[in-house]
């Protein structure tokens, strides 16, 4: 594998420019200062009790995900086209949605594989012919992007469900604005801390006709055993909308309604952070004791939306994800401003025959997986999970993509010897209201904590960096 | 506001408000019975204290015997106990979390602070000068977070279903203490007098932590029915029962003028204020303190229940 782009350094050990004034600051603060900040931050997060529930871990029903200090920096034209690629591909992704589930001219055109949506378990029968309100079916969107060299960013996968992540976003900034006031005079950054106000108008502005002039907005959580409820407890607040859950909503004459100290209260808007397939015991999973039964009648009536749309897993799908190019190009007809890795579909004979036999190069993911759960990184993984996983391929290779492992950039980061490289990623959030597409500038950088890693998911140990966009 | 937001803060404040009782019961009993005995008698002070955390119950389901060490785990520490101090800050932690959007930053600091720093203490304190400091600690966390809320909260539903919870368990602890002590309380005494009666007296007010208040209020030596006086009908004192409902009353009437509806709830808290406004304590002793009291514990709770109903269901 190539020697990593850094984002402070480059290919060849110059400093780019973006990182001129942290560069300098890194070398002026002494290293028993940057420490102590480093454990007042972790103290802080503690207090404010942002933790994140790590499933399969039976002792840490609350672990901090680790936060990193050093800032992850983008420059403005670099985010005028990252954000312009966004807001292309999300745009692309409402219209294949309401496609699908509408007249279906992506299929007929032979452009993306029929069974790869009929088959798809998170396709939602349903949704079909189902109108949602003013055909917004995805309305909070995490892009996750990959940067290889100075020009090259890939998106490695699209969130349409239900994206988490954002709270970091903001509280990582409001850690760092109390940390190191003096780095932040050093440069001009692009604020994140008007999300919560975009996120609100996003949501009023999709609430169905049949709402008042003021619409009621709730959030839907599953409650506090799941791993994100940090998360959900903070944007409803920073939202001023009730957090509820599943109990204390219920569906009366095709209409939802919140149980207040007041009596019953309608509900316009639900931002539901709970899976398609708990939402309504009645029309999914008979089980689920976190939804609300007769919820889909009252969506179906068209008298409440979802933010997300139900379905909207048909389109974020590792699978579907390798024809995203193809499907902005059909239903824009634009040339994809953001590209895709490189996928091999094991699905198609030709490439399964090429994973197979280069199994150890690439990365291999499961198509319905997420998380950084079930996939295998050929190049650290040993003679028996290789075996393992061609057997996999062999008996289902449907259910498989493979992609080179990529060189991600890496940036700068604290570790126990010092500050060294680490690999990153990054999660920018997208909103889609009736009116406009609002993406504010920054995201969620993810960075693998350990040398060498490229997995930065939370759930496998990854950390946080504070992301910086520089206001010209 | 959600009925269950409501709930959640109601009971966060009760929770809160019983662990520090618990403290204060624990730091009373602990310094009556460092007492020589010919001060205080061979009354078993740990039975009594079991009793007056209400929990007598499932105490003796645990153990056969009343004494310090049991008592102390007990009351404080133990995880099979759901009211014991530990897993009162547990539960308060839990609701708090529940309801994170409806607390304030320092609210809650507060409460996860606490609850963070009750690890440190493991399964109990090892020396008795440790358990001092652990029962001090409680008594302050309390008071940092019902400061927190009154310095903090806005001033509307959420708070007022917070002061309902804590007036209601207030009013509840000093009802029990009067309870299991009311012996000691009644006018027969005044004969008996000596020092074992009034180090008893002393523990009593300084449960509820009253014992220079009285002093303020009476200018005078301890004297039984006073006692009974200032914790059943003085208003001035804030754990009167007196005290309490005039508090309840005041957060109920606030609720129903916010929501434009008097119900049931505010009725029945009225009813008892008057009740304990046109009481005097020669009747009480009359009619039998310990009657009255009982009959004070069921309307407490039969409000505790209306409350339930009329709002947090």
């Amino acid at each position: 594998m190539a020697v990593a782009f850094d984002e402070m350094t480059g290919q060849d050990g110059k400093l780019r420019p973006a990182y001129r004034e942290l560069s300098a600051w890194l070398g002026e603060i002494r290293p028993d200062v940057l420490d102590y900040r480093r454990r007042e931050a972790e103290f802080l997060f503690r207090r404010i009790g942002i933790t994140f529930a790590v499933y399969g871990e039976a002792d840490s029903q609350e672990r901090l995900i680790p936060f990193d200090v050093i800032p992850r920096i983008l420059s403005a034209p670099e985010w005028a086209l990252l954000s312009r690629g966004l807001e292309q591909r999300v745009t692309a992704i409402n219209a294949y949605i309401r496609d699908i589930y509408g007249k279906r001219e992506c299929l007929r055109a032979g452009i993306v594989p029929e069974d790869l949506v009929f088959q798809n378990p998170v396709f939602r029968p349903e949704m079909n012919g189902q109108k949602v309100p003013h055909d917004i079916y995805v309305a909070i969107a995490g892009i996750d992007i990959v940067r290889v060299d100075d020009q090259t960013f890939y998106v490695l996968e699209d969130n349409a469900r239900t994206p988490s992540g954002v709270s970091y976003m903001l509280e990582n900034r409001e850690i760092m604005l109390r940390l190191f006031p003096e780095l932040f005079s050093r440069h001009r950054i692009a604020p994140v801390d008007n999300y919560p106000d975009e996120l609100l108008a996003t949501l009023q502005s999709i609430a169905p006709n049949t709402a008042a002039a003021e619409p009621t907005v709730v959030l839907l959580t599953p409650g506090v055993f799941n791993s994100a409820y940090y998360e959900h407890s903070f944007l409803a607040d920073k939202l001023g909308i009730e957090l509820v859950e599943g109990r204390d909503l219920f569906v009366r004459g095709e209409e939802v309604f919140m149980r207040t100290t007041q009596g019953p209260k309608r509900v316009d808007v639900i931002y539901r952070r709970l899976d398609d397939d708990f939402l309504d015991p009645l029309a999914f999973r008979p089980d689920s004791v976190l939804g609300v039964p007769g919820l889909m009648s009252a969506y179906q009536a068209g008298n409440v939306t979802l933010a997300n749309a139900v379905g909207t897993g048909v389109a974020d799908d590792k699978a579907v994800y390798s024809y995203m190019p193809e499907i902005v190009k059909f239903f824009l007809g634009e040339e994809p401003i953001l590209r895709n890795v490189p996928t091999f579909r094991c699905r198609e004979d030709e490439h399964l025959g090429y994973v197979l036999d280069n199994i150890d190069k690439l990365v291999v993911k499961e198509v319905h997986g997420s998380g950084g759960y079930g996939m295998l990184i050929g190049p650290a993984a040993d003679k028996a999970m290789l075996a393992a996983f061609r057997a996999k391929l062999k008996s289902a290779p449907a259910n498989f993509i493979a992609q080179p492992t990529l060189a991600l950039s890496t940036c700068p980061t604290c570790v126990d010897s010092g500050i060294a490289p680490r690999h990153v990623d990054l999660r920018p959030f997208v909103l889609t209201g009736r009116d406009k597409v609002r993406i504010v500038p920054g995201g969620l950088t993810r960075v693998a904590m350990k040398a060498g890693s490229l997995v930065v998911n939370s759930s496998q140990g990854g950390g946080t960096k504070d992301t910086w966009v520089l206001d010209g | 506001m959600l009925s269950r937001t409501a709930d959640n803060l109601y009971w966060l404040a009760r929770y809160v408000e019983r662990a520090e009782y618990l403290a204060r019961i624990l730091e009373a009993t602990q310094r009556l019975t460092a007492l020589p005995l010919a001060y205080v008698g061979e009354s078993n002070e740990w039975e009594s204290a079991v009793a007056t955390a209400g929990c007598a119950g499932a105490f003796y389901a645990v153990f056969s015997e009343a004494n310090e060490e049991n008592v102390t785990d007990f009351l404080a520490f133990s995880t099979a106990n759901p009211s014991s101090i530990r897993s009162c800050f547990e539960a308060a932690r839990t609701n708090a979390r529940a309801v994170r959007t409806a607390l304030t930053v320092e609210m809650w600091d507060a409460i996860n602070g606490t609850w963070l720093e009750l690890r440190r203490y493991g399964n109990g304190p090892t020396s008795r000068e440790e358990l001092s400091r652990f029962l001090r600690w409680v008594q302050e966390s309390s008071l940092r977070f019902d400061g927190c809320a009154y310095r903090t909260m806005l001033r509307n539903d959420a708070y007022w279903f917070t002061r309902l919870g804590v007036y209601l368990e207030r009013a509840d602890n000093t009802a029990r203490i009067l309870d299991v002590k009311y012996h000691m309380l009644l006018p027969a005494h005044e004969q008996v007098g000596g020092p074992l009666d009034y180090f008893q007296w002393a523990a009593i007010l300084r449960s509820v932590s009253a014992l220079t208040s009285y002093h303020w209020v009476y200018r005078e030596s301890l004297k039984p029915w006073l006692i009974a006086d200032l914790l059943i009908l003085k208003e001035e004192m804030p754990r009167s029962l007196a005290s309490c409902y005039e508090n309840i009353v005041t957060n109920l009437d606030r609720i129903a003028a916010a929501y434009g509806r008097q119900g049931p709830v505010q009725r029945l808290a009225r009813s008892v204020r008057t009740r304990l406004q046109n009481s005097r304590m020669d009747d009480i002793f009359q009619r039998g303190l310990h009657e009255f009291i009982q009959s004070f514990i069921a309307d407490n709770n039969r409000i505790g229940t209306t409350i339930t109903q009329q709002y947090l269901t």
